[in-house]
């Protein structure tokens, strides 16, 4: 097919031709990477080094230790650090050992209805954090279905806890899921032949051999959490956390001098798990060698009947924090007038900016998942498969696992600093969407950014040499096979990048303006205003809008997929 | 430094590419602590006149708003301001922050609701004051008193039942804190507060929310404002609206228009229709005092009399006081956030 296409021109060209022809394809892998090394530069880079400026300096001079002083001065600050750091690591706590549990169950069981069980587990992904904080009051509120239990007290602690634990748990069952998805059978074999106990083979095999696992989930619970603002600001009440403060400081008092110290504070946990994350990464590397075999669960009833029932159980705890959102979305006066009503979804006549708030949702989702998968598959691509000067590669590589470490609250503190700036010339891009857009793909980078690698990894390297060799230019061979064979990637960035900028709060809500304002910040606005049932109506549907995408692009163009990938599973017939 | 020359780099990469904005009509900014369900009403009556202005909506609760006009006060975004505190008004005026006009309806506008200066800072729109929603079935339930006065608030019965208006983010909680001081002066009013504050379940972002709490029950008391408890009681909850006995704190919505607007003209026919006699039509809707005399219909659900029971209440004060309160009242009541 390809030496076809690229026959006339070789008929017409001399064989001297093949270098300029080489020469066309170096110029422009390194032009475009050149362009994404200045995209990268300017939507993150130089953002981050205008908060760091901003926090760190007084009118261009360093500013010591002043700033620093003046917040810990406020008697309220350091109690405040204190309650962030043990509610995350609260919910670290909690959300840790039931996703291992969850995980477990899914891989090293024999549990029925499998993935109906991951499914569940993975919905919270699609809703903003705030859902979560809503459900929350109408289950144990002074109003709540299970009021008695909490007695009032779940706005608080408690309340961020539970919140928290329902936005963080797909996130640490993900890294679990992948801890627990490879182990070498005979290390198994080896313990019940020396008449290990199940709990002495847990101990002594499994649980050292996803180690690394749990400590990634700890830690990325422990920072998401501790950067969220959604579950606090609905019912923290008085528990003040350190994300909601850089939010009022900033929102709130114009205070962004303020803002952007909490800000780094708040990076430094993102920070070092990342540093320890990538240290132990490459320490693991040796866990599977080439002679494991992989291990197959086997039937063992009793242990299947517990698990099924910790995957009943968690799943449906999940499902019940959605439901109620739903059920408050839909009840006219909670609790006096149960009547069934729509009206809560007339945005029109509420705070938070209507259904415009919904339509821009909608816009900055296709937006953000149409530019980010184009930009961010190719430059993975780019740096895959096209050869370049080292610094450039490395630099490259470098900024891309760079937005994994930056908290989102972060990102958009450094937006607005920077592109705020009365001199910058790129001012006019503020308010606007495509700042929006903007941020969302760099926030969202890292994550498309190794979906893509990992696909392009597994494409023969030899179809760039063979297409080189046969004269086709550089980017037809992209178009025309490496985008088809990686098409499954593909949609999964546009799917992922959709959803989450559907459902993002912590960036954007720096960045909006009345006429780009988000239907997750117009749930944030409403609940200001009291109006809780609108602000669940508005969750629910950004919840459906997620899981409908979700579903269209897994199922509609899953069959149109399937007959492009024909080739993955024809070598593995025979 | 650095940062200068960074950005001197990319105006010269990107050239002219800011000079793509150029629109037909007029667009005004306008900044607003307007009830979102207000707004549409407003607009509609301003457009029916003024077909050729598009106004563009900055909405927020009133402490949003003063503080985001105060951190733009170099460098302006807004045109008018329609519908914010006079107390914040005062502030932005005493920074020089406004354009002092007299509307085409001045000489109708009661000399209270207006700035003493000539021409006028800003203009009154409507007074809004405090009242308390109490949720009458969760009291039965709980056995709740139905309080009268700002004095019952303080009974150690309502702990944890009320709910108020963060007086640094909303314009509701401050004129509360405001009137408090002016009606029991200093010492006895941070006492009262001090023992309220006993009592308080939550301090709310919103004016508006402790009354929409307190219609469903989540906090049987709410110290709101009556345009909201009014609203909240028509929309079916089960509240009654209490005017405390002692006398209630109130402000004056207001309009001004910001130095410094790129559209004067556009800006005063907002201000011209602000205080016209349609206007007030429109604010009469919601709120039983408005700044023409003689407009406003009694509403059913407040008493007849209803501006007799504001207290006296000196705008000078209110606003050159507002900054040293709310960090009296952050320190007082913002350290003790324990968890409930």
């Amino acid at each position: 097919m390809n030496s076809s296409a690229a026959r006339p021109e070789s008929a017409n060209l001399a064989a001297a031709s093949l270098l300029p022809k080489r020469n066309a394809d170096a110029i422009l892998a390194g032009s475009l990477k050149t362009l994404l090394l200045l995209l990268l530069l300017l939507a993150l880079v130089l953002p981050l080094i205008a908060i760091l400026s901003q926090a760190l300096l007084d009118h261009g001079n360093w500013a010591g230790s002043a700033p620093w002083v003046h917040l810990i001065d406020n008697p309220n600050f350091l109690p405040m650090v204190g309650r962030s750091l043990g509610v995350a690591a609260a919910t670290a706590l909690l959300v840790v050992p039931l996703a291992y549990l969850f995980a477990y169950g899914l891989q090293r069981t024999l549990a029925p209805c499998k993935s109906l069980w991951r499914g569940i587990a993975l919905l919270p992904l699609l809703a903003p954090s705030l859902l979560p904080g809503i459900a929350l009051i109408y289950l144990f509120g002074n109003q709540g279905l299970f009021k008695e239990w909490m007695n009032g007290s779940i706005y608080g602690f408690w309340g961020i806890l539970l919140g928290e634990a329902f936005y963080t748990f797909p996130h640490a069952l993900m890294i679990l899921l992948s801890a627990l998805s490879l182990a070498d059978a005979r290390l198994y074999d080896a313990a019940s032949a020396m008449g290990a106990s199940q709990w002495k083979t847990f101990r002594s095999v499994t649980l050292p051999a996803t180690r690394y696992g749990i400590f990634g989930a700890f830690c990325l619970v422990f920072t998401l959490t501790i950067t969220d603002f959604g579950v606090p600001k609905i019912v923290g009440g008085a528990f003040n956390v350190l994300a909601v403060e850089a939010y009022k400081a900033v929102v709130g008092q114009q205070q962004f001098d303020r803002g952007a110290l909490i800000g780094l504070l708040l990076l430094i946990p993102a920070l070092l798990t990342f540093g320890l994350d990538s240290w132990l990464q490459q320490r693991q590397r040796a866990q599977m060698s080439s002679r494991a075999e992989v291990l197959r669960p086997r039937r063992h009833w009793r242990r299947d009947g517990i698990y099924t029932l910790i995957l009943l159980f968690i799943s449906a705890a999940l499902l019940l924090m959605i439901a109620v959102a739903i059920g408050a979305s839909l009840v006219k006066l909670w609790p006096y007038n149960l009547q069934l009503t729509l009206m809560h979804y007339d945005f029109d006549n509420m705070d938070g900016g209507g259904w415009l708030a919904y339509w821009n949702s909608l816009r900055l989702a296709l937006g953000t998942s149409i530019v980010g998968t184009v930009v961010i598959f190719t430059g993975a691509w780019l740096m895959e498969k096209t050869r370049s000067s080292p610094w450039l590669g490395n630099t490259l590589r470098l900024l891309t696992f760079l937005p994994m470490a930056v908290p989102g609250l972060v990102l958009g503190l450094g937006f607005v600093f920077f592109f705020n700036h009365p001199d910058n010339p790129l001012n006019f891009l503020y308010g606007g969407m495509t700042i929006l857009i903007l941020c969302s793909v760099m926030h969202f980078y890292t994550s498309a950014h190794l979906t893509a690698v990992t696909a392009l990894k597994q494409i023969d390297p030899e179809f760039e040499a063979a297409s080189a060799s046969l004269k086709v230019p550089l980017w037809r061979t992209y178009l025309r096979i490496t985008v088809p064979l990686c098409l499954p990637a593909a949609l999964e960035i546009l799917r992922y990048l959709f959803v989450s900028a559907m459902t993002t709060v912590s960036a954007v809500i720096f960045l909006y303006s009345p006429n780009t304002v988000l239907a997750a910040i117009a749930v944030l606005n409403m609940d200001d205003a009291g109006d809780v049932g609108p602000a669940a109506a508005m969750s629910t549907l950004i919840l459906l809008t997620s899981l409908v995408v979700s579903l269209l692009l897994h199922w509609g163009l899953g069959s149109w997929v399937k007959r492009t990938q024909a080739w993955r599973t024809a070598g593995k017939q025979h | 430094m650095k940062t200068t020359v960074i950005f001197k780099l990319l105006a010269t990469i990107i050239g002219t590419g800011a000079l793509l904005s150029a629109h037909a009509a007029t667009t005004l900014t306008v900044y607003t602590a307007l009830e979102a369900d207000q707004i549409k009403a407003y607009q509609t009556e301003f457009e029916k006149t003024n077909p050729d202005i598009e106004i563009k909506w900055v909405r927020d609760s009133t402490g949003i708003v003063t503080a985001k006009l105060m951190a733009e006060k170099a460098n302006p975004k807004a045109d008018v301001i329609w519908g914010l505190a006079a107390s914040s008004l005062a502030i932005l005026d005493k920074e020089g922050m406004l354009t002092p006009y007299a509307p085409k309806n001045l000489p109708s506008i009661d000399a209270k609701y207006r700035s003493a200066a000539n021409p006028p800072a800003w203009v009154g729109m409507d007074v809004w004051g405090s009242a308390i929603c109490f949720n009458t079935v969760e009291a039965q339930k709980q056995g709740l008193p139905k309080p009268t006065s700002w004095a019952d608030l303080t009974k150690p019965i309502y702990a944890g039942k009320i709910v108020m208006p963060h007086p640094a983010s909303s314009g509701t909680g401050y004129l509360d804190v405001s009137a408090w001081i002016q009606m029991m002066g200093e010492d006895k009013a941070w006492a009262y507060m001090d023992a309220l504050h006993k009592n308080i379940g939550q301090y709310t972002h919103s004016g508006s929310k402790p009354c929409k709490q307190a219609a469903t029950g989540e906090f049987p008391i709410g110290i709101a404002f009556e345009y909201r408890a009014v609203k909240t009681k028509k929309d079916g909850a089960p509240i009654d609206i209490i005017l405390p006995s002692e006398g209630l704190g109130w402000d004056i919505e207001a309009t001004a228009i910001v130095k410094g607007t790129k559209n004067l003209d556009a800006a005063k026919r907002l201000a011209d229709f602000s205080a016209s006699r349609a206007a007030m039509e429109q604010y009469e809707k919601n709120f039983a005092v408005v700044a023409v005399p003689g407009i406003a219909k009694p509403d059913p659900l407040l008493p007849a009399d209803y501006e007799k029971h504001l207290s006296k209440n000196d705008f000078v004060w209110a606003s050159s006081n507002r900054e040293r309160i709310l960090t009296e009242w952050s320190k007082r009541y913002e350290s003790k956030a324990e968890p409930k």
